[in-house]
């Protein structure tokens, strides 16, 4: 299982967790978990950054000189201490005594778990059931909601030998779940077709 | 997909309806709108019991009317992949009309009328051919087989000595297999014993072979049960070129016609009231002999003060002398006939032979007016006699009998309903064991009054308005029926309500005139008569 990186921040309904190596958070919308025994957090990656380990230090522009990009951290060797990827993860459901529940876990996940991205056959018992499309409709996150469905459907889509009908369940429970607001809904499908 | 992958399957989940207006059911995603069909069963399975419904109308519906407005581009098949059955769904009007209680009890007592509905999200799947069996039986001695449903290969079957106990109407517009369907009804009457039957031929379609719309040859009842039909003809000539082999010419004499008879012709003969009741003056005075007294006065002066004397006007006298003369060119009419066909006709039923009486090149509908009023009259009179004594005397009770007119509007039209023994017979129904299976393109020109007392109605398509809506009169779910009546086929298919069917069906009509399904009709149990059938059958198709 791929380690990616460690919590730094936690909530109820998401964490933050730091890359251990700079630039190398999972991709939008990928199914993430960590552990606190004997419950096992899962989250979708809805955000990622990378700044300055100072809030207050900006990094300034220093490649007038360089002939390439790579040649400016070449130069710098220092810049990859001084910057720090992190990814956001909303909560989506949790693992205890190997039954799956796809809503908020009791608990918050702990700092200094370990975050693991879900190996291919996890994503596909998670996403058996797709419940908790709920939670990712009903919370208001920095990133559009409709851009973080489609991104998330299309990573599970890949782990299935028939990623179509997988994204046509997807999309019909979408259709219910969003009977109110066609736009949206033709917005999501637009992104998750193939 | 195969047959029996059809019965049973899902269809969708009861989301609202009432007993009267009947249910509405949304269709799952995985069935499509485009797979059903009105007239197609359902069962519906409740918390506490089953339900057995029809399919009576289909309808599209959206989840958000947004979508009507601007419609997504269904051009891209995973768009509309998504939206069929979420978004855009179908539904489906189902009229429940029996119901299966879950007990012990209650699946003993079989199929009852439904008297509620189901609950909401009950599951409705097509109906398996199980339960359609469950509903309508299965082949036996008293039923008779007479077509499919619709996509299914079960057998619907008649009750047929339960059929006959009421009048019974067969309706279609012309073209439909009006013909066809009652050949195979009385086929099924001489099948299973259930009643005999006497039928007025207008076509000569019954009795021996004719050709079907295709130019096909068809055989009819006395080719397939020699035995038991008995061909009577008023065309000797016509059937002797068609090669019929008759069992009686009939002739009827002037003193057999009476003044009632004159009253049903009075439209078809042009004749006035006052007319009428010239006949009634002329057959009190000359007795039986007033038919032929009239046509024999010439004009005298004893004629006009005859008229005179009994008051009648010149000009009646006129009208009248043009009816009697219409009727006098009719050969079959003669001065006194040596036989009595009423008589005739009496003993064969009593034997329980079916009389097919044919027409021949007498088409014309004064002429079948005038012979099959006279001869039911008689008849009828005749059973009605017997059953009196049988009442009485504590015996056996005379055979049911079945007569079939064609053109029924003639005989039972609003006007002379109230006159025929047509409609004597439709109202006494079954008292007197004698009823009447009634054909017609027009049902809406049949009185109500003995539409309403017609047992069990069997339809084909009718396209007119006035004429479903006469057929379906008094029925429940009537404008459901009235979208599957207006849907059917034009051939080989029927609607079939009433008292011998549990519930309203549409069959597709089993099929006639193969020399396979020849085969079919012939009684397993006499042998000889079915070799000998068979051996016909072989003779003339080969």
């Amino acid at each position: 299982m791929e380690r990616v990186g460690e919590v730094i921040e936690a909530s109820t309904t998401d964490f933050v967790a730091q890359c251990y190596e700079l630039y190398q958070s999972p991709p939008l919308g990928s199914l993430v978990k960590t552990t606190d025994l004997p419950v096992e957090l899962y989250g979708i990656v809805y955000n990622a950054t990378t700044t300055s380990l100072e809030p207050g230090r900006r990094p300034i522009a220093r490649g007038k000189d360089e002939a390439s990009e790579e040649e400016i951290y070449k130069s710098s060797p220092q810049l990859l201490q001084l910057l720090r990827s992190e990814f956001s993860t909303l909560v989506v459901g949790y693992r205890e005594n190997e039954k799956l529940y796809r809503y908020l876990p009791p608990k918050p996940a702990r700092i200094h778990g370990f975050v693991h991205l879900c190996p291919p056959g996890e994503v596909k018992e998670f996403s058996q059931s797709l419940d908790f499309l709920n939670i990712l409709i009903n919370t208001h996150l920095p990133v559009p909601a409709d851009e973080l469905i489609a991104a998330c459907l299309r990573q599970m889509s890949q782990v299935y030998e028939d990623p179509h009908d997988f994204l046509v369940a997807a999309g019909k429970e979408l259709a219910i779940l969003l009977s109110s607001d066609f736009n949206q809904l033709k917005a999501i499908l637009g992104r998750i077709k193939q | 997909m195969t047959q029996e992958d059809i019965g049973g399957q899902r269809l969708g989940i009861v989301v609202s309806g009432s007993l009267n207006k009947g249910i509405e059911v949304k269709l799952d995603s995985s069935a499509s709108v485009e797979d059903m069909a009105v007239g197609r069963y359902v069962t519906i399975e409740g918390n506490k019991r089953r339900f057995f419904g029809m399919i009576t109308d289909i309808s599209l519906g959206v989840i958000d009317q947004k979508l009507t407005l601007t419609p997504p581009d269904v051009s891209d098949p995973f768009m509309a992949e998504v939206l069929a059955g979420t978004s855009t769904y179908g539904t489906l009007h189902v009229l429940p009309t029996l119901t299966i209680g879950g007990n012990a009890a209650s699946l003993l007592e079989g199929p009852q009328p439904v008297k509620t509905v189901p609950s909401h999200f009950s599951t409705v799947n097509l109906a398996s051919q199980r339960d359609v069996e469950l509903v309508f039986g299965s082949e036996d001695e008293r039923k008779f087989y007479i077509g499919t449903p619709l996509d299914m290969e079960t057998k619907i079957c008649l009750d047929l000595p339960e059929l006959v106990k009421r009048s019974n109407g067969i309706f279609g517009k012309s073209g439909t297999g009006k013909t066809f369907l009652t050949r195979l009804l009385l086929i099924g009457m001489l099948q299973k014993g259930a009643a005999v039957n006497l039928v007025f031929d207008m076509h000569s379609e019954y009795g021996w072979e004719s050709r079907s719309e295709e130019g096909r040859k068809v055989k009819a009842l006395k080719q397939l049960f020699p035995s038991k039909v008995a061909v009577f003809t008023l065309d000797e000539e016509g059937s002797r070129r068609r090669q019929v082999s008759t069992d009686f010419v009939v002739r009827i004499g002037y003193d057999e016609i009476e003044p009632e008879d004159m009253v049903l012709l009075r439209q078809t003969l042009n004749l006035t009231e006052p007319a009428i009741e010239a006949v009634y003056q002329l057959s009190r005075r000359f007795g039986k002999n007033w038919l032929q007294s009239s046509l024999d006065r010439k004009d005298s002066e004893e004629t006009k003060d005859l008229l005179k004397e009994m008051s009648i006007h010149e000009s009646t006298y006129q009208n009248l002398q043009r009816g009697l003369a219409t009727i006098r060119r009719l050969p079959f009419l003669v001065p006194h006939t040596p036989d009595n066909p009423v008589k005739r006709i009496l003993e064969y039923l009593d034997q329980g032979i079916n009389v097919v009486l044919e027409f021949g090149r007498y088409t014309d509908i004064t002429a079948y007016i005038l012979v099959a009023n006279l001869l039911t009259r008689r008849i009828h009179a005749q059973y009605r006699e017997r059953m009196e004594k049988a009442i009485g005397e504590d015996i056996a009770l005379p055979h049911p009998l079945v007569i079939t007119i064609e053109e029924a509007h003639r005989f039972l039209n609003p006007e002379l309903a109230s006159q025929t023994i047509f409609g004597t017979i439709a109202r006494e129904m079954r008292k007197y064991n004698v009823t009447l299976l009634v054909i017609d393109q027009r049902p809406s020109g049949i009185d109500s009054e003995v539409m309403s007392q017609i047992g069990t109605k069997i339809t084909c398509l009718l396209d007119n308005d006035r004429d479903i809506d006469s057929v379906l009169a008094g029925v429940s779910g009537k404008s459901e029926l009235k979208s599957v009546l207006s849907r059917l086929e034009s051939r080989q298919q029927a609607l079939i309500f009433g008292h011998a069917v549990p519930m309203p069906v549409v069959v597709r009509t089993r099929e006639y005139g193969s020399p396979e399904s020849y085969k079919d009709f012939l009684p397993g149990g006499e042998t000889e008569i079915r070799k000998q059938a068979e051996k016909d059958i072989e003779e003339l198709w080969e």
